[in-house]
C-alpha cells in the first residue's frame, strides 16, 4: 500500500488523477457466528487501481468501509503464507494475485478456503492442517554424535529436494485437494510435501520413519492425482510430482 | 472516500445481509460448522500395514491386463465373424470347451470384480462421512463382489454344455 502517496494524490485534482481506477465489486463471504448460523455474501463496490493487489483491496475495504472484515494476513509479501483465500473459485494468496488477472469487470468472489471450519469470515481453524504437518515430524533426526562443523551437503543432493523447501504452509493446497475436502483425516498435500523435504534429504534419517507413516490409510495412497495442489500453490511447488515421487519410493525401497 | 459506496447482496445471493435481529448474539453465540473428520492429535497412527499400498499397485497392475482382456473380449464377442448375432448357447458353450477360454474369462471376472470393487471401497472411503455409512456400504458391496466372483467361479468350472 503506498498510503501516503494515495493521500497526496487524493488532494490533487480528481480528474487528473483518478482516470487509472476502476470500479470493482468484491464479493465477499462473511460469517460471524455470533451474529447469523449461517454465512451470507457481501458486496463491496471500491474505486481502485487495478494493477493493485487483492489483499489491498480488502484493507481498503476493512479500513473504509466495514471494519468488521475479519481476514488473516502478516508480511503481505508471498512469504508468511497467512492470507491463501479462495478469490474466484481458486485458492491463492491475496498478496500476490492483482486484480486486473482475476477479471475485475465482474465481481470478485473471495472466501475462507475449504475443508477447514471457518472462524470469522475469512479466517479459518489451522488446527487439523498442522496437526497432519506434525504427524510427518517436519525435522531433522540423525543418529551418533552431533558434528563439530556443519553437516555437508554435495549440490546434487541438495537440489533433490529443493523444489519441496520453497513450502511456507499457506494450506493453498491442501484446502483445494477434493479428498481433503470430504475426509479431513488426509494428511493432505501440504504434509506430504514437507514429508518429501526431509525423506529425501541425505542428512536426514527418519526417511523409512516418515515413509511408514505416509503408507498408512490416510496417506499418499489416497491420492488421486487432480493436481488441484500444484494449481494451487502460490510457490509453483510440483506438489502431484512430490506425492508420486513418494509413492515411487515406497514401492521401490528395500525391505 | 466519498466515491466508494457500499451494497449489501440484495437480489445477489437467496441469504439475507448480516445485520438485523437474530437469534445468536455475543451470549449467545452459534455453533460453529465443523470440517468432517477432521486431524487431531488423537488421530490413530499407522494402522493397517501396506494395504493400501497393494490395493493400489493392483489397481495399476490389473487395469493393464484388463485392457487386453476386455478389449480382446468385446472384439470377439461383438464384432469379429458376425458380430453379436452369432452370440448364444452353442457359441458360449463352443468356446468353453477350450481351457484358454476359460482361464481368459476366469482371470477377467476375478480381476474386474476386484478392481472395480476396490475402486467403488475408494469411492466409498472418500465420499460417506459417517463410520456407520461406511461400514454399511462397503458391506453391501463385500457381499455383492463375492457373490459375483464365487458365483461366476462355479458357473465357468461346473458347465455343462449337454445341459438339458
Amino acid at each position: 500500500m503506498a498510503t501516503p502517496t494515495m493521500d497526496k494524490l487524493e488532494a490533487l485534482e480528481k480528474d487528473s488523477t483518478t482516470s487509472h481506477l476502476i470500479t470493482v465489486t468484491f464479493r465477499i463471504r462473511r460469517y460471524n457466528p455470533e451474529v447469523a448460523e449461517e454465512p451470507t455474501w457481501q458486496d463491496f463496490q471500491l474505486e481502485i487501481d487495478p494493477k493493485e493487489r487483492v489483499l489491498d483491496a480488502l484493507h481498503k475495504i476493512k479500513w473504509e468501509l466495514d471494519g468488521s472484515l475479519t481476514f488473516r494476513r502478516s508480511c503481505a509479501h508471498g512469504i508468511c503464507g497467512s492470507d491463501a483465500m479462495r478469490i474466484n473459485g481458486k485458492n491463492r494468496l491475496a498478496c500476490k494475485t492483482l486484480i486486473k488477472d482475476v477479471s475485475p469487470e465482474k465481481p470478485i468472489t473471495v472466501e475462507a478456503i475449504k475443508g477447514l471450519t471457518v472462524l470469522k469470515d475469512l479466517v479459518v481453524d489451522m488446527e487439523p492442517f498442522f496437526q497432519a504437518y506434525r504427524d510427518v515430524m517436519p525435522f531433522l533426526v540423525t543418529k551418533g554424535n552431533e558434528p563439530t562443523r556443519e553437516r555437508y551437503q554435495s549440490a546434487e543432493d541438495r537440489e533433490r529436494f529443493d523444489d519441496t523447501t520453497k513450502c511456507i504452509l499457506c494450506a493453498a493446497c491442501t484446502t483445494s485437494c477434493p479428498v481433503f475436502w470430504n475426509d479431513g483425516q488426509y494428511f493432505g498435500p501440504a504434509a506430504i510435501v514437507n514429508a518429501h523435504r526431509f525423506i529425501f534429504d541425505s542428512r536426514d534419517e527418519a526417511g523409512e520413519q516418515r515413509l511408514e507413516i505416509l503408507n498408512d490409510r490416510d496417506g499418499v495412497w489416497r491420492c488421486r492425482t487432480t493436481f488441484n495442489c500444484t494449481d494451487a500453490c502460490p510457490r509453483g511447488i510440483e506438489v502431484t510430482k512430490a506425492i508420486q515421487e513418494v509413492k515411487r519410493a515406497l514401492i521401490t525401497r528395500r525391505y | 472516500m466519498s466515491d466508494t459506496t457500499l451494497t449489501k447482496s440484495d437480489g445477489t445471493s437467496g441469504v439475507g445481509p448480516v445485520e438485523g435481529v437474530s437469534l445468536y448474539d455475543v451470549d449467545n453465540p452459534a455453533p460453529y460448522i465443523e470440517a468432517p473428520r477432521k486431524r487431531t492429535s488423537k488421530t490413530p497412527r499407522a494402522t493397517r500395514g501396506n494395504f493400501e499400498m497393494i490395493a493400489w499397485l493392483f489397481m495399476r497392475l490389473s487395469g493393464v491386463v484388463l485392457i487386453v482382456l476386455v478389449v480382446g473380449h468385446l472384439l470377439i464377442q461383438l464384432v469379429l465373424d458376425g458380430g453379436v448375432s452369432k452370440v448364444g448357447f452353442a457359441f458360449i458353450a463352443g468356446r468353453w470347451a477350450s481351457p484358454f477360454w476359460q482361464f481368459w474369462d476366469l482371470l477377467m471376472l476375478w480381476l474386474a470384480m476386484l478392481h472395480g470393487a476396490n475402486g467403488l471401497r475408494t469411492v466409498i472411503n472418500d465420499y460417506a462421512e459417517r463410520a456407520g455409512t461406511r461400514m454399511w456400504l462397503k458391506g453391501v458391496l463385500y457381499s455383492a463382489t463375492v457373490f459375483t466372483v464365487l458365483l461366476g467361479t462355479l458357473v465357468i468350472f461346473t458347465f455343462d454344455p449337454n445341459i438339458r
